[in-house]
Parts: C-alpha cells; structure tokens; sequence
C-alpha cells in the first residue's frame, strides 16, 4: 500500500506558475459562481404550475412516478389501540364544510363511465360492514395525531357498488357538496385497504367541522387529501382538480 | 521558487463548492417548512429558554406563508444533496483521501490538544499533515450527519412507504426533531468551520479554490518538507 504522507503532496514551483494557477483558479471559481447564480435566478423566473415554479412541479412529479414504483398497497400505515387516540381532534381547515347538511336530503353522487350517477343515502353506506381505524393522522403542515375514525372501506364500496370498470381508471376525484373543495387521487391510494368512507369519529357521528355526514380517511396521504362532507365521486384518466395542488402543493401528497 | 502542497482534488473542490448553495437552500427551505409547524424549544427544570424560532427570526427571513414553496424547492434540491454527497464519498473512498479525512486511534487524543492549541489555552505544534485530528472528526462527523439528514428526512418524508426506516428512527415525530437538530448542527458547524478559515488565514482558504497552498518557510523549519533535495527541480 502506497503511504500517504504529506510530504507526497509537496513540490517545488516558480512564482509565475503560482500566479498563473491562482488567477486561472479563481477565474473559474467566479464563473461556477457566476453559472449557480444566474442558475438560481432563471429557475426562480420561470412560470408557475399549479402554484410551484414550473421546474420543481416537474421534479415532484418525478419523485411520484419513481415512489408509485414502490408504492404496495400491501403495504399498511402503523394502526394503534383505541385507548391512544385523541379526545380532542384537531380541526385545520372547514374549507367546503360552511353548509349545513340535512342528512335526509344529502346523497353521495358517484358518477358512472355511462355518464349515469348513483346517489347514496348514508344509511345505504352504512348497509357496508363497519370497520374502525385508529391512525397517525399527518398534516402537511409538520403535525400529527392518532384518531380513530369509523365506516367503510372504500374498495369495499366499490365491489358492493359494480364500480370496478370506473376503478380501472387512474384517478378518483371527490367534491364537496358546495364544490369549494375537492381532491384527486391516484387510483392504488384509493384502493388501498386502510382508504374508508367515514362516518363516525370516536365512536360518535361526524361534526359538521369534521366532515358530516360523510368523509375521507386515506392514511397513506397527508390530511389535505382526507375531503371532508363528500358530496361527488367521480372517476377519470386525467388527473382531477385538487384544490392544494392548485396552491403549490404537490399533487401526490404520498406517505 | 516556492514549496507548495498540493492540498485540495479538483474533485473535492467541487464537491465542496457545490454543497454550499445546495445545503443553503436546503437550509432555507427547510425553514419554511418548519414554520409551519415549530414546536421546537429548549427547556430547562420546565422554563422555556428559547423557542425555534421568535418571529422577528421568520420576519427577517420571509419564512411565513411559504410552506408549499419550501416544500417544492426542498424535495427537488434534495437530489443534488443527495448525489453530491455521493460523490463526494465515493471519490473519498476510490482516490484513498479517506486516509487524510477518517479519524484515527491517535485522533481523539489529539482532538483534545488541537482544542486546547485553537481556544489559546497550550502551545501545540500542529503536526504537519493534511488535516490535524480535530478536523478529521469534524468533516467525518459532517458526513455521518449528511447520511442521518438523508436517513431522517426519508422517514418524514414518505413515513409509510419507508415506515421501517421511520421506526429505526424512533418514529415520525422523533425523525422530524432528528433532521432539526441535524440541522442546526450544520449551522453550529459552518459557523465554526468560518471561524477557523478566517483564523487559519488567507493561504489556506484560497487552496479550496486553487487547489494549492505555498508552505512559508517558517512553517515547519528543519523538516524534511522545507529540505527535500531529491525534489529541487
């Protein structure tokens, strides 16, 4: 093995070598700096999709493709015991939960590829077996909390529903009745086994400020995802209107 | 003619060069991102003594109401962290510089009297190599740092779909206070790392550009570096 000594890396130079080196050296430094300066400036001229600056919606959407190849709907989000979840849920946003709903007239509107629209009465969902799901509920915003959350698995109510053909399209979108607020999900996501239609927080109806009647818990997106107060299903190829995404988040908004 | 030391790789160079914006706007969007949830505090016998951050800190800054923005910039700068960072160690490892960098059994003794040499308390000769031992825990540290950013900022990132890495990590709350205080430990590094620059003097910055240092004949008299006859050109 070849010792590496100090005195290896040492020779003898003229002064006009040194001078030449050093100003060439520097020469090339202030360029490279120069380069990342009008690098950083062009990125942060360029023109915003969806909010981001168009070069970095571009990278979101390549770290999605390159996570949905890992994506296994095998894969579950950590479940814990009733007894840790919170008393006191916390309410971020009643973006598209101002109106009051009469659960008598209020129906889920699923929209078929036939261009026909299934309406659901809640008590028709509720037909469904109950499961419950006590998760670490993430926000984007940085916080998290365990809450336990009732109702019925979505792929549950699309095989009980003949939606199968709507479901091999890849997106889902869902609206509130007021359609101030609505998401679009990929297709595995909401399929994926712990994704439910909720009616129950705590063992209790839904409030109005959590979603009643209905709502979405899909555990492996952040909260902006989990659309409070359903009032349309709808199924497409192209991605659908999401309302965060149209705010500079990212579309995926995967855990 | 000069004796010169041909200190720094054009390959480390850039690394270097390159991981100084990048870490930068990582830093910066981090912060925006933080923001939006800063819990963080340091607490003493239950009295809050500081808390990350005050808000003339975020108003100085523009840090409110950024968070998607940090979000974008922070998972797309990411990248060039991540495959600089490779670089940089694969070049280590391949080019044999890890010999001047790793610590070694002497190191951690020496460490100390580096230490003592630097705050003014000893007169220490520092011995002549590429780095004395209290630079190669540093910049080993910084690079174990840099693979717990990775490692930790995975976890938050994607904490179900890497939800194994998140557990090694003690949990998603625990990973997120994890890749804060890694953070402020590249702040806490980068102020002490300007310190010693400026200390160190002007020869030694500029080998971080050019590559080279000329060695002045009062360092290290009567030693083989100052009289090679075998290298008189």
């Amino acid at each position: 093995m070849k010792k590496h000594e100090f005195f290896d890396r040492t020779a003898w130079e003229s002064d006009k070598k040194i001078r030449r080196r050093t100003f060439f050296s520097f020469m090339a430094f202030a360029l490279a700096g120069a380069t990342g300066i009008a690098g950083w400036k062009w990125l942060n001229r360029q023109p915003r999709q969806g909010g981001a600056l168009q070069p970095l919606r571009k990278t979101l959407e390549t770290n999605e493709e390159i996570l949905t190849s890992a994506f296994s709907e095998h894969r579950l989000v950590k479940t814990y015991p009733k007894s840790a979840a919170a008393k006191n849920v916390r309410v971020n946003s009643l973006i598209g939960t101002r109106q009051n709903i009469d659960v008598n007239t209020w129906r889920l509107n699923v929209k078929k590829n036939n261009g026909s629209t299934l309406l659901f009465s809640l008590e028709d969902i509720k037909k469904l077996p109950e499961k419950d799901i006590v998760f670490d509920f993430k926000c984007v915003e940085g916080w998290s909390q365990v809450q336990y959350w009732s109702g019925i698995p979505l792929k549950d109510f699309i095989v009980a529903n003949g939606l199968q053909d709507e479901t091999k399209m890849k997106y889902m979108g869902l609206q509130t009745p007021d359609q101030k607020y609505y998401v679009g999900l990929d297709m595995p996501s909401a399929l994926h086994p712990q994704t439910m239609l909720c009616y129950e927080m705590n063992g209790q109806p839904l409030t109005q400020a959590h979603g009643y009647p209905l709502r979405l818990i899909i555990p492996v997106k952040y909260g902006i995802k989990n659309l409070k107060c359903i009032g349309t299903m709808y199924f497409s190829n192209q991605k659908p209107p999401d309302y965060w995404a149209e705010r500079g988040y990212d579309y995926y908004a995967g855990l | 003619m000069k004796r010169i030391l041909k200190k720094h790789p054009l390959a480390i160079r850039w690394f270097h060069w390159i991981n100084f914006p990048v870490l930068a706007v990582m830093i910066w969007s981090g912060l925006l991102i933080y923001w939006a949830y800063d819990p963080y505090t340091i607490n003493i016998a239950g009295k809050e003594y500081f808390h990350f951050f005050p808000k003339s800190f975020y108003n100085t800054l523009h840090i409110p109401y950024h968070l998607a923005e940090g979000m974008s910039f922070h998972f797309a700068f990411a990248w060039l962290f991540i495959f600089n960072g490779l670089l940089y160690v694969s070049y280590t490892i391949f080019s044999g510089e890890w010999r001047y960098l790793l610590p070694n059994k002497k190191s951690f003794k020496e460490a100390g009297q580096v230490l003592l040499h630097d705050l003014h308390i000893r007169k220490y000769q520092l011995p002549p190599n590429k780095y004395n031992a209290a630079q190669r825990i540093a910049y080993t540290a910084i690079i174990i740092m840099g693979i717990g950013s990775v490692i930790t900022g995975l976890s938050i990132y994607k904490p179900v779909q890497f939800g194994w890495l998140c557990a090694f990590c003690g949990g998603y709350e625990a990973a997120r206070l994890e890749h804060f205080v890694l953070t402020i430990g590249y702040v806490l590094f980068f102020i002490i790392h300007i310190v010693q620059v400026i200390k160190t003097g002007w020869q030694n910055f500029q080998a971080m550009i050019t590559g080279v240092e000329v060695i002045p004949n009062d360092r290290y008299p009567n030693t083989a570096i100052q009289n090679n006859p075998n290298e008189k050109a």
